[in-house]
């Protein structure tokens, strides 16, 4: 009798996984039968339910375990990835409540959408099958489309849900025939086993359906990462989005496209790795450029922040290219270092955000240095990190992405990424015109914040510094992270 | 290590300093000033062990000294460490720093009465940034502290400036973030290049490169340091920067700042890559006698004081690069003592400036005319610092002016040297004519003939400068007997390893003729001024150097 060999499951592996889903269903019945419009209770389950995650995520630090047939894998790469959706996940949270109160869409509903989102960026970060990373990336992409959505009286927000539903959908198709393809040429949907085709059959890679499957899947990420030249959605969105989720929607989900975008093409085509050299390194520069260019004419900052995300996508790109481990290593320091100092950014954002004002213009910074000093020196610090100026998280970031860049031979591309850098600093430098160097036009109001809001920003700004001064620790956890 | 860490302290107490003003009331003036003041005079305090404690005996003489060296990052391919010393070269520009601090501080006590908080703040990070440049010995934090240095520096210009503040700030920001992110990506190639270790400049001196990575690193090193300088035609930045920068902010900008360009080429451009430092001396020398005579001419034409002690800054820079670039004993040596020099006459000039714009609130020439009755203090005080700024005999110009002319005369750019000369002959010019033109003639403005002259505070501002200015003029020998071994060692550093390369490859070295600045063999000639070291030539030590100095003639170790 034919013995049917039953695939290892081992659920300990995707614990976060579950213990998320479950904290996000018992949410989601629990906003539904305590009565009230407060809502922010939830905010803070939630901020806990995330840090138990992140307990039982960081404690499967060590050897990796693979489970379900290898398909998940539970590695320090994927971990350290993990702990950056929650730390993108909570900061996220943290403003979230203020803003929703604001603009009256305080559904509570929201928690649970953005836990769900984590969930699928986890899976994505430990999918070691092709059908897991997607249905990793559906998980996350299906509530982001609520969620850029969310504030339904507002026009702008509804555009940004549906051409974040539509491109997304796109961009999905993408990427599912690219994996349906190369599941054509290699046999398997596996990295392993895809990976072992390759290296037993070198011809494979001149087979037109297993390139052009490749080509696919590349595209498909870089519509995540809103790379350029399919970055055309993100501006739209970031800027129609309500700014808690946009300041979500920059951070964790453009690390997770990153942890499988990374982890897909290191590991299932490493032969391959000069042809991705060449295609990344194009991508970077078309990235930096065009994310950097078009930022400098924006007046909008919440617009202007989402050309410069798209910008510090090629910076990561720029370390990707380099495709070694200093590479590797430097895309997580730098997503973890991007979390903390964009959602501080945003954080800032929501703060002097008017109601229904979707226009936060520069102009309207005015003064603010000398109103609220202490909140502009907390914006300034995240702006010139996100410039990449010492002693702040940022630069520690892009110095180890360019010098992965460099350590691989591509100085020319280093030196492309620091000229798009210095002409990033224009932008960034502004910003702080204004609030510093011009005087106020109109009446500032203020609503003050909220201790989440604060935490939010000392967290963020205490990271920022931290991570810039003594970042040691943290870069040594990442190079770990890299050695699979 | 048993000491304390002494250059540790004296970086990181305008910090604390900093972090202390952060809690006082902003509207109490008097304390921000005060606390901002006494930090700065505790600083200059603590770096006064260093002139005595430097080159004591024992010591490594002319090497780097109050070492401090604690790991800092190690992870993936970079160790960092936080690796502090100070040499000859550098002592004195530290000294510099924490000495026109407390100068810059005071004379904000009537001209900045708004944000007073912030602007003192500022005032101390620069200073720790400025402090950290000269002391760092490894690269990144080199690095991070020149960086550092650019955003105090970038509000200053910007909130408490004039009426183009705004452009000026971002244009000066821009500008000097592009060089130095170039120099980022050279310095991280050379740490490849080394190999594993850290980032000491001490370990990359014994690198032998290739000409051509020389010439590219070279390249982004020198641009970064040369864009500081400001050499032209990479000057532009200058007179917008200081025109629009509130007085502490120009004096600091002209008597320090721009100090770090050219310490950047004594310690890093040049003995790092010595054979491109060759390749590319004819082309900086002439940049820098151009720098000289055309900011000298342009200087001649400027309506506005401080526009034109702008570009005398640029000028007396050309000459400071010049006489670096001479590489032999008295060009360094020279070139060293113009820095400081002009640190103090600059600064000085700026200060002036300031006074009388604060008086008068206009800066064009042409609005004054006879203030030398109304002011006679003033005038007196003006006149010096015009004269140690023209490079009189008696006052520190003429020694830092004379030596680098000597030097690079001696030098192969002996024929830069001569054009230069006219130089000399047209900051006269320029500075002489605007001093007759402001101070003397009609006293006919009407709104001149009630000028105050200078009260006490304004008086102790400028003492100190005037003082200097004849000390480092009649005696400069204990700052040049504390340099010369260590300017000795660079010498030798740009000078031997261009041999050792020369010698394996002596094809791809295709100089210009003329070029090689050996230092001739030869008695020390006459004329020299008092105090001013003997050349170390041929290898006898020669009298008036410190014992033990190594007399570094470069082709003793050269095989």
């Amino acid at each position: 009798m034919e013995t049917i060999a039953m695939p290892a499951i081992n659920l300990a592996v995707i614990m976060p996984e579950i213990l998320l889903s479950c904290i996000a269903m018992v949410l989601l019945l629990v906003n539904v039968f305590v009565p009230g419009k407060n809502k922010a209770y939830l905010g803070y389950l939630s901020i806990i339910g995330l840090a138990v995650t992140a307990a039982s995520a960081v404690g499967g630090w060590g050897p990796s375990v693979s489970a379900f047939n290898g398909s998940v894998v539970q590695d320090n790469y994927a971990i350290f990835f993990k702990v950056i959706f929650i730390i993108s996940a909570g900061l996220a949270i943290l403003i979230a409540d203020r803003y929703m109160v604001q603009e009256d869409c305080n559904q509570g509903e929201l928690y649970p959408m953005v836990l769900f989102a984590t969930v699928g960026m986890m899976l994505m970060a430990s999918g070691t099958d092709l059908m897991v990373i997607f249905l990793g990336l559906e998980l996350l992409s299906i509530p982001l489309y609520i969620l850029a959505g969310w504030n339904r009286d507002n026009l702008a927000s509804n555009e940004a849900g549906l051409k974040y539903f539509l491109l997304g959908a796109f961009s999905t198709g993408f990427l599912l025939y690219g994996m349906a393809l190369t599941y054509g040429a290699t046999g398997s949907t596996k990295i392993q086993a895809i990976s072992a085709y390759v290296m037993g059959n070198p011809g494979v890679a001149s087979n037109p359906l297993f390139i052009v499957g490749m080509l696919l899947i590349a595209v498909g990420f870089s519509f995540k990462i809103a790379a350029a030249p399919f970055h055309m959605w993100t501006p739209d969105v970031y800027q129609g989005a309500p700014t808690p989720m946009t300041a979500f929607m920059s951070a964790g989900p453009k690390a997770a496209g990153f942890a499988a975008f990374i982890r897909v093409m290191i590991f299932a085509f490493p032969m391959l790795r000069a042809e991705w050299s060449d295609l990344l390194w194009v991508l970077a520069v078309l990235t930096m450029t065009v994310g950097n260019i078009i930022a400098l004419s924006q007046d909008n900052v919440k617009r202007m922040l989402a050309y410069s995300s798209i910008a510090h996508a090629g910076y990561a790109l720029v370390g990707f290219a380099a495709v070694n481990a200093e590479g590797a290593a430097g895309i997580l320091f730098y997503m973890l270092s991007y979390a903390f100092m964009n959602i501080g950014a945003f954080g800032v954002i929501v703060l002097i955000t008017k109601k229904g004002e979707i226009n936060g213009n520069v102009q309207d910074l005015a003064g603010f240095g000398h109103k609220k000093p202490l909140l502009a020196m907390v914006l300034s610090i995240f702006l010139f990190s996100l410039a990449g100026m010492p002693p702040t998280a940022g630069f520690i970031g892009k110095f180890y992405l360019f010098s992965a860049a460099i350590k691989a031979g591509y100085v020319w591309l280093a030196i492309i990424g620091v000229l798009n850098s210095a002409a990033s600093l224009y932008y960034y430098l502004r910003v702080m015109v204004f609030m510093y160097m011009k005087d106020p036009t109109e009446d500032f109001e203020w609503a003050g914040a909220t201790p989440a809001i604060a935490v939010c920003l000392l967290v963020a700004v205490g990271a920022t510094l931290v991570l810039g001064v003594v970042p040691g620790t943290v870069l040594e956890l990442a190079q770990k992270a890299v050695q699979f | 290590m048993n000491q304390l860490p002494l250059l540790s302290i004296l970086t990181f107490t305008p910090l604390i300093g900093a972090i202390l003003l952060l809690f006082v009331n902003k509207n109490s003036h008097g304390v921000l000033r005060s606390i901002a003041m006494a930090v700065t005079v505790v600083t200059f305090v603590l770096s006064l062990p260093l002139i005595t404690g430097y080159n004591a005996p024992g010591s490594d003489i002319g090497g780097f000294q109050f070492l401090e060296n604690i790991p800092w990052i190690a992870a993936g391919p970079f160790q960092m460490s936080y690796h502090l010393g100070i040499d000859g070269i550098s002592l004195w520009l530290v000294i510099l720093t924490t000495f026109i601090m407390p100068i810059a501080i005071l004379s904000t006590y009537t001209a900045v009465e708004e944000k007073v908080k912030e602007y003192m703040i500022c005032l101390l990070l620069l200073e720790v940034g400025m402090i950290g440049t000269f002391i760092a010995i490894d690269l990144f934090l080199f690095y991070i502290f020149w960086e550092i240095m650019l955003i105090p520096m970038y509000f200053m210009i910007g909130i408490w400036g004039g009426k183009n503040r705004i452009y000026a700030a971002v244009k000066f920001f821009i500008y000097t973030a592009v060089g130095s992110l170039l120099m980022l990506v050279a310095l991280i190639s050379l740490y490849f290049k080394a190999g594993g270790g850290d980032f000491s400049i001490l370990r990359f001196y014994q690198l032998h490169l290739d000409p051509t990575t020389q010439m590219w690193m070279f390249l982004a090193f020198a641009l970064a340091f040369a864009i500081k300088v400001p050499m032209f035609p990479l000057h532009t930045w200058l007179p917008d920067a200081h025109t629009e920068a509130p007085t502490a902010g120009s004096v600091i900008l002209a008597a320090v700042m721009l100090k770090c360009g050219t310490y950047g080429y004594v310690r890093f451009a040049m003995p790092l890559f010595p054979d491109a430092n060759a390749q590319f001396t004819p082309l900086i020398a002439t940049l820098s006698v151009i720098g000289i005579i055309y900011a000298s001419l342009v200087a001649m034409v400027q309506q506005d004081v401080k526009k034109l002690v702008a570009y005398s800054s640029v000028a007396h820079l050309g000459f400071v690069m010049l006489g670096v670039y001479a590489l032999n004993q008295q060009g360094v040596t020279g070139g060293m003592l113009q820095m400081l020099n002009h640190g103090v006459s600059t600064g000085a000039l700026f200060l002036i400036v300031g006074f009388i714009y604060e008086r008068r609130h206009t800066r064009l020439i042409t609005d004054f005319g006879g203030l030398a009755k109304q002011m006679p203090v003033f005038a007196t005080m003006f006149m010096i610092v015009t004269f140690s700024s023209i490079g009189l005999p008696g006052t520190n110009g003429f020694v830092g002016e004379f030596l680098v002319l000597l030097g690079s005369f001696e030098s192969g750019l002996r024929w830069y040297a001569i054009i230069a000369t006219s130089g000399v002959i047209l900051s006269a010019v320029y500075m002489l004519w605007m001093f007759q033109r402001v101070m003397f003639g009609e006293l006919s403005n009407p709104k001149n003939q009630t000028l105050k002259d200078l009260n006490a505070r304004e008086v102790a501002i400028m003492l100190p400068l005037i003082f200097l200015i004849f000390f480092l003029g009649i005696y400069p020998r204990p700052i040049i007997d504390t340099m010369a071994p260590s300017i000795d060692k660079m010498i030798a550093q740009t000078k031997v390893q261009k041999q050792v390369a020369q010698a394996a490859m002596p094809a791809a070295m295709a100089l210009p003729p003329g070029h090689m600045a050996v230092p001739e063999a030869g008695a020390a000639p006459a004329g020299m001024p008092a105090g001013h070291p003997a050349m170390p030539e041929a290898g006898a030590a020669p009298a008036g150097m410190p014992a033990g100095h190594p007399a570094i003639p470069a082709n003793n170790e050269a095989k």
